[in-house]
């Protein structure tokens, strides 16, 4: 065998798969995952390792999948992640463990992302329970959000023996994983609710269709409930739009309405309530992961899409692998061009969208190149219904009830790297402190908090 | 899940349950309004609260039954558990942020339409427990689907009743009612709080620009979470993009874009739901579908 070709991953055919939610890759066999892992050098200082956010011990649990010591390797992971059939689905790998494979530098590096949901979808197959906490210390954490920043908070205070109470204000935790990232990239009811079960057999209580800042607040929990922390996972779920005219026409909506109607209402299953409309010529607007995924979505629906990006294809901010999928399903990339107004026909509904062509000009402060208009250029993208995919800030409604809580100018939490906010036992992370970013980041960010927080109680 | 404590048919299709939901009843301030989800496969509906308990903890909600969901949710019986209530969602009343004692020099009128009493009530009771006699106009198609009468009588400071046919009190809407009382019956307030179908909304709020009385509207536009995060609610009020179920559901009543609000909550609406609307109400059929504004 070629130590510098991965074994190829079986998918789903892209003319099927666009016409159904059911996942797209399909996962490694026990056998084809031996063979990946056996390509692994186990480097003496694996950079890999580095570059993983919550520093899971790759070569280790590479080298247990070699032996086919399957729960060996679990349990591995278990010591640095919470949701690894998750990560190994969703993580931009190329960016992070698998950009400093040292296989990398001459050929393919090693498909860690794809070994790690093998190892995970293995255990849930097999049932395995890998949980292990230590005894009860007596102590009550409140986590707010249950997204993938709170579960791993959660799930690590909870070894730690911790008495935790994540709050959600939905009526399904998972946060992002649950509403925002579809079931063709991530199955909710085998692989995010066996995480989700898995976090709670930690002993973590979960209580949905709590708003904080609403319906209770982090003071009211720390006054009167017996909470002696709280960590913040609240995440960034305010939806941008862009302040074109016609952005409030019918047949207009932000990314997060159309993810969250399809993904956790499950408005695209027969015998659910919750509609949804997807008409027949679409146009994404914006270039990241939610972009994509909104994209695919309506493609699902029958929908001719387009993506509508203002920079060109190697600005798109979304993973290789979705671009690349995207485009293999038939999504239409109109690159370099950018919405300024929507059209509506006589009863206010979307009949087309005006667009200009753009051209990169001088790298700006991010070292992007800036899109500049190209003037006379417009022109009208012939679509009846437009998705506004822009990026999110996190909701002010968290800061604005909490005394005492900082928050800077885009609206994000201030914390330092251990996650302490300028409250004394607040603590947060994720994307209410970063901004919209990965899920991964976000599990590195309560994994500090874990820590800092066990610190802080300790001390107490 | 969430016990149904209790229910009645307070009129023609429109329910009265009170819900256990301890954490809503403790936080629960008049203005605000809640999130029911059914049972599993359920969408999330937004219904307006129109009291609550917080030593029983529990929430009362009033509904027309008019689609799948509310017509599921009015079958359902005392002991029933609804899978999801969320909540309270939105922001109080702006009423209750003020001082009593500039609320007392005030005074306020309560215009509600229908189904609209229901959240009139605990804002005009919130103020009634305060020392603050607002009056209150109740205005509905007819006598038979009046509601929230006898309970508003007992917190307004004067309660006037309209019915656009006539069988009960003034004859005409509430606004030709708050017309007349400013008109012809030297009535003088300082302030409106329009709760009602969106049509009604956009004429009485109207009226009181005519007469020059800063109004409150509280608006119901199509939601999903209601927390904020996906925007279906957006409405454009004063020129600018307005979340309701964060920024509102009350608004500035002569500033907001009822057409727009009226189209947006029509895009879910299917030709077979407008046709029993149109059979339900009749000829009384008001506009409450959202498209037949321009028959008014």
């Amino acid at each position: 065998m070629d130590r510098f070709k991965r074994v190829p991953i079986a998918e789903q055919d892209p003319i099927v798969r666009a016409t159904n939610f059911d996942e797209v890759c399909l996962g490694y066999t026990e056998e084809e995952a031996v063979q990946e892992a056996s390509r692994c050098l186990n480097c003496k200082k694996p950079g890999c390792v580095t570059q993983c956010p919550v520093s899971i011990n790759i070569p280790t649990f590479i080298q247990y999948i070699k032996e086919r010591e399957f729960e060996k390797a679990a349990r591995v992971i278990a010591q640095s992640s919470a949701l690894p059939a998750v990560c190994g689905r969703v993580c931009p790998q190329e960016n992070q463990c698998e950009g400093k494979c040292v296989l990398g530098i001459k050929g393919e590096a090693v498909a860690i992302g794809k070994l790690e949901r093998f190892v995970a979808d293995w255990t849930r197959e097999n049932n395995i329970d890998i949980s292990e906490t230590l005894p009860p210390n007596g102590k009550k954490v409140a986590i707010i959000g249950s997204g993938p920043a709170g579960l791993t908070c959660a799930g690590d205070l909870a070894k730690l023996g911790y008495d935790v109470t994540i709050f959600e204000a939905l009526h399904e935790p998972g946060g992002v994983l649950v509403y925002g990232i579809p079931e063709f990239r991530l199955p909710k009811d085998t692989v995010v609710k066996h995480e989700i079960e898995n976090v709670k057999k930690l002993g973590v209580k979960i209580e949905t269709n709590v708003i904080v800042g609403r319906t209770v607040t982090i003071d009211s929990l720390l006054e009167e409930e017996g909470f002696q922390a709280v960590f913040i996972g609240s995440g960034a779920g305010l939806p941008k739009f862009m302040g074109i005219p016609g952005e409030n026409a019918n047949g207009v909506f932000s990314a997060n309405e159309f993810l969250t109607r399809n993904n956790l209402m499950k408005a695209f299953k027969e015998g659910y309530d919750t509609p949804i409309k997807a008409g027949k010529k679409v146009a994404v607007v914006g270039g990241g992961n939610v972009a994509m995924d909104a994209a695919r979505t309506a493609r699902r629906f029958g929908a001719e899409v387009h993506i509508v990006y203002r920079r060109s294809e190697s600005e798109l901010p979304a993973r290789v692998e979705e671009v690349h999928h995207a485009k293999e399903e038939g999504i239409i990339f109109d690159l370099l061009t950018n919405p300024v107004e929507i059209l509506q026909d006589e009863n206010g509904w979307v009949k087309g969208m005006k667009c200009i062509r753009m051209e990169l000009g001088e790298p700006d402060a991010s070292g992007r190149r800036r899109p500049v208009e190209v003037p006379g250029s417009e022109f009208i993208l012939d679509v009846d219904t437009v998705i506004m995919s822009l990026g999110t800030s996190p909701n002010p409604l968290i800061a604005s009830t909490t005394e005492g809580l900082e928050i800077n100018k885009r609206g994000c939490i201030v914390a330092d790297e251990e996650g302490r906010t300028s409250k004394i036992g607040v603590f947060a992370g994720g994307d209410a402190v970063t901004g919209a970013a990965t899920v991964i980041l976000a599990m590195g960010a309560g994994k500090k908090a874990a820590k800092a927080i066990d610190e802080y109680l300790s001390n107490k | 899940m969430y016990k149904i404590v209790s229910k009645k048919e307070l009129t023609n299709n429109i329910f009265l349950m009170d819900i256990e939901a301890p954490r809503v009843a403790k936080s629960a301030k008049p203005g605000q309004f809640v999130i029911v989800k059914n049972d599993e496969k359920g969408e999330r509906v937004p219904l307006t609260i129109a009291d609550y308990d917080e030593e029983k903890g529990t929430v009362t909600i009033v509904f027309q039954a008019i689609g799948k969901s509310t017509k599921e949710l009015a079958s359902f019986e005392v002991g029933y558990e609804v899978a999801d209530f969320v909540g309270p969602l939105g922001q109080p009343s702006e009423l209750i942020k003020e001082k009593i004692e500039d609320l007392k020099k005030k005074k306020i009128v309560f215009i509600a339409g229908g189904v609209g009493a229901a959240p009139v009530y605990p804002q005009v009771k919130w103020l009634h427990e305060q020392g603050v006699e607002a009056d209150v106009i109740l205005g509905s198609r007819s006598k038979s689907l009046m509601i929230f009468e006898e309970e508003l009588k007992k917190v307004a400071g004067n309660l006037y009743v309209a019915t656009d046919d006539g069988t009960y009190g003034f004859k005409g809407t509430g606004s030709d009612l708050l017309k007349d009382l400013v008109n012809n019956q030297g009535k003088k307030y300082d302030h409106a709080v329009i709760i009602g179908p969106m049509i009604m909304m956009k004429f009485t709020s109207m009226l009181t620009k005519e007469l020059g009385i800063p109004t409150t509207v509280s608006l119901n536009p199509i939601m999903v979470d209601g927390t904020g995060m996906c925007g279906a609610c957006r409405v454009t009020v004063g020129g600018q993009v307005k979340f309701a179920c964060v920024d509102g559901p009350e608004f500035d009543g002569h500033l907001v874009n009822y057409d727009e609000a009226m189209r947006r909550q029509n895009m879910y609406k299917t030709e077979e739901g407008r046709k029993e609307l149109k059979r339900i109400e009749g000829d009384t059929h008001h506009g409450g579908c959202g498209q037949c504004h321009e028959e008014e």
